[in-house]
Order: C-alpha cells, then sequence, then structure tokens
C-alpha cells in the first residue's frame, strides 16, 4: 500500500515537474557501472574490517560484559538466598527456644502445684486424725460422763434425803432403805431426764 | 542538478582517481559514507563495551540491547546452531542499520541505496548460506527443493519452483533493500521539490507531508535492516537445520 503511494506519487511528480529536469534526465545513477567496482571493493573493505573488529574485539567483551553481570546477579541471589535460609533457621531455633522454655514453665508450675496440692493433702489428713482424735476423745469423756451422771445424782439424792430425813427425824435413817428407794425413783423417771 | 530528485543517488570521486590494474577504485562518496558508518558502529560498540558496570550507562546499555537483540533474533529463526554466525548477522545488520540511517540526514548519501551494494552483501550471503548448507548436509541439501508431503504428480513443477525460488533469493533481498531506500529517498527529494515549486501559498501541504514521510523513512530505516538480517537468518535455518 504504501509502496504504492510512492510510485504515483513518483508517478505525479515526474508528470509535474518533467520540464524540470527533462534536460538532464539520465535514468538511475545505480545502473551507471562507472563506479561499480569501486563500490565493491570499500564495501568489501569496510565490511570486512568491521565484522574482524566486531567480531573479534568487541562483541567478545559484550558478550563477557553481560555474562559477567548475569552471573554476578546469580551469585547475588543466591547470597541473599543463603541469607534468607539462615534467617529462616535461627527464626526456628528461637521459636523452638520459646516453645522449649513455655514447656518447662508449665512443666514447673504443673509440678509446684501439685506438690503444693499434695501437702495441703498431707497436713488436711494430719489435721483431720487429730480432729477425729479429740473428737473420739470428747466423745468418751461424754460416755463415761453420762454414765456416771445417774450415780453421782443418785448418790447426791440419797445423800441429801438422808440428811434431810436426819433432819426432820432427827434419827439416822438406814441409807441402804433410801438408796433403794431413790434407785427405783430413778429407774422410774430416769429417762425423763437423760432420753434413754 | 539539485531539483533532480534522483541526483541525490550519483556517485562521484573525492580526490584522486586510483586505478588497480584495470579497475577503479577511487574514493567516492559512497566509500565516505562506507566509512562513516563503519567508524560509528565500532566507535559506538567500543565505548559500549569497555567498562563493565553492573548499572550500564547509556551507552554500554545501547550495546548491550543490540547485543541481545541480535542474539534472540537470531536464536529465534535460526536456532541454536547459528551462533558462530553471530557475529556476521550482528556486524551486516548493523552496517545495513547505520548506513540507512546515515541516508536519513539531508544532503548526505545512501550507500544501500544502490543496487549494486545490496546485491553484493545478497550475493555474498547466498553463497555463503549455500556453501554451508552443502558442508553441512553434503548432496542431502538438495532436499531442500523436494518438500515431504508434496504428490509425486506435483513434484516435478514443485521442485522447478523451488530451485526459481531458491535462486532468486538474492535478487529478492538485494532489491527489496536498494528499492525500499531509492523509492524513500526520492519520495522526500519530490515532496521537497513541490515545497519549493508550490511556494510559501501551497507548499504547507508538501512540507507537512515531508515531515510525516520523515518518520516513515527512518521506521524503515530500521525496518529494512531488521528484515535484512532476518531474511539472512531464515536462510541460514535452512542451511543448517534442513527440515523441509
Amino acid at each position: 500500500m504504501v509502496k504504492k503511494i510512492y510510485f504515483h506519487s513518483l508517478f505525479f511528480s515526474f508528470f509535474f515537474i518533467k520540464e524540470a529536469f527533462a534536460a538532464e534526465n539520465g535514468g538511475m545513477p545505480q545502473l551507471n557501472p562507472e563506479f561499480w567496482v569501486s563500490q565493491i571493493f570499500w564495501l568489501i573493505l569496510t565490511f570486512g574490517i568491521m565484522y574482524l573488529v566486531l567480531s573479534k574485539l568487541i562483541l567478545p567483551k559484550i558478550s563477557k560484559n553481560l555474562e559477567s553481570r548475569k552471573s554476578q546477579i546469580l551469585e547475588n541471589i543466591e547470597a541473599a538466598e543463603k541469607q534468607r535460609e539462615d534467617s529462616d533457621a535461627k527464626l526456628k531455633e528461637y521459636n523452638e527456644i520459646i516453645s522449649k522454655s513455655k514447656l518447662e514453665a508449665n512443666s514447673i508450675f504443673n509440678q509446684a502445684r501439685e506438690n503444693a496440692l499434695k501437702d495441703i493433702d498431707a497436713k488436711k489428713q494430719v489435721l483431720d486424725k487429730q480432729i477425729d482424735n479429740e473428737i473420739a476423745e470428747a466423745e468418751k469423756e461424754i460416755d463415761t460422763l453420762r454414765k456416771n451422771a445417774p450415780d453421782k445424782i443418785n448418790k447426791i439424792a440419797i445423800e441429801t434425803s438422808s440428811e434431810l430425813l436426819q433432819k426432820l427425824i432427827g434419827t439416822e435413817v438406814n441409807n441402804s432403805s433410801i438408796s433403794a428407794i431413790v434407785d427405783d425413783l430413778s429407774k422410774r423417771n430416769g429417762d425423763k431426764y437423760y432420753g434413754n | 542538478m539539485a531539483a533532480n530528485p534522483m541526483s541525490q543517488f550519483d556517485v562521484y570521486r573525492i580526490g584522486p582517481e586510483i586505478k588497480v590494474g584495470a579497475f577503479d577504485i577511487s574514493f567516492t562518496n559512497a566509500s565516505l559514507f562506507m566509512i562513516l558508518s563503519t567508524v560509528s558502529v565500532l566507535l559506538i560498540f567500543n565505548l559500549g563495551s569497555k567498562k563493565n558496570s553492573i548499572l550500564p550507562n547509556k551507552i554500554q546499555l545501547l550495546a548491550e540491547l543490540s547485543y541481545t537483540f541480535v542474539s534472540k533474533m537470531i536464536s529465534d529463526t535460526a536456532g541454536s546452531k547459528a551462533k558462530p554466525y553471530f557475529a556476521f548477522i550482528f556486524s551486516l545488520f548493523m552496517f545495513v542499520l547505520f548506513c540507512n540511517m546515515f541516508g536519513m540526514i539531508p544532503y548526505t548519501f545512501t550507500v544501500t541505496s544502490h543496487i549494486i551494494v545490496t546485491f553484493v552483501l545478497a550475493s555474498f550471503i547466498f553463497i555463503g548460506v549455500t556453501v554451508i548448507g552443502f558442508i553441512k548436509h553434503g548432496f542431502g541439501y538438495l532436499k531442500l527443493f523436494v518438500p515431504s508431503g508434496v504428490p509425486a504428480v506435483l513434484l516435478p513443477l514443485i521442485v522447478v519452483i523451488e530451485i526459481i525460488s531458491y535462486l532468486s533469493r538474492p535478487i529478492s533481498l538485494s532489491v527489496r533493500l536498494f528499492a525500499n531506500m531509492m523509492a524513500g529517498h526520492t519520495m522526500m527529494k519530490v515532496f521537497g521539490g513541490f515545497v519549493i515549486s508550490l511556494g510559501i501559498v501551497g507548499g504547507w501541504l508538501p512540507l507537512s507531508f515531508s515531515v510525516a514521510l520523515t518518520g516513515l523513512e527512518i521506521l524503515v530505516a530500521f525496518l529494512q535492516a531488521y528484515v535484512f538480517a532476518i531474511l539472512t537468518c531464515i536462510y541460514l535455518n535452512d542451511a543448517l537445520n534442513l527440515h523441509h
């Protein structure tokens, strides 16, 4: 398309200004063989020199530069990767230490709690035993007191009644008959006072 | 003389006539611009490869980008076997590109607008590729002309067409570059002539055309160098990896 426009314009340009160079229209200078050999010679010379210098001196240098940059970048990436791995390992270590110490603290706490509980238990048991003993002793005492109480009361009753009788009558009364009466009375009314 | 759009392609002698035997190898304006292109290429790439810093400066970046551009182009089209020819294709691309680009400067001479120059380059490529093909594959290289999967009836015709297309490679390669360069430069000259002949009143239209054409021609200058190099790669690929 573009080429078509080119040639159309070329055609029109010739049409418009053909008078201007009608006198010197010698066709295409490209087809004039006068300097062909010279052009070929200089082309081979310049292109040859350019090829030799580029291929022997410059391109290997550029390729080396590119390679060294590539390798350096790779090295840097490797180093960065290594450092990252190192820091990861360090982090892991740190986490391990923390979790280990947490566990340790937990176990220490548990042990202390158990010890304390055991201690408390032991002390409680000792105290319980003491309390039980004391309760048992007190009960025994109460029991003996309860057992002895009627007798004492009877005795007091006998003595009181004998003295009363002595003062009332003026003679000594036989203790045994009084005690028989008191016994009889206490047996009959004992339930009222002691509840058994 | 200056009004003739073809006069920009005139070759003229600079300095004395130099003759070797029967051959005239005088220094001409064409030689001047070949040398200029060569010297600029070498200068730029020498500067670009001198220092090796991790963060390249502009000229080093330019050199390295060109290097990777051409090397990628070669490996994409001709594979890894084409690596030994990298320097040649790189020089070819740079030579054509710089000759084209020098031609874009006003009052300069475009080396690649001469059929003899492009034809010599193209024939050298053609002969080189053919020699490489025969060295790599022996007479098996002739299989290039016999595509697989073609019915036997059509085979004679296809082989003839293939041979003609193969033989016309240097012509198509050289004419493509030469014609593009010549047409573009002629166009620019013609539109420049219009600007003058139409004067201050009507000259603005061709002037704007001229500006647009300059941009287009710079693109064409790059594109034709690229096409020249990539076609070389494709021909080289045929010679190196014979799979038709």
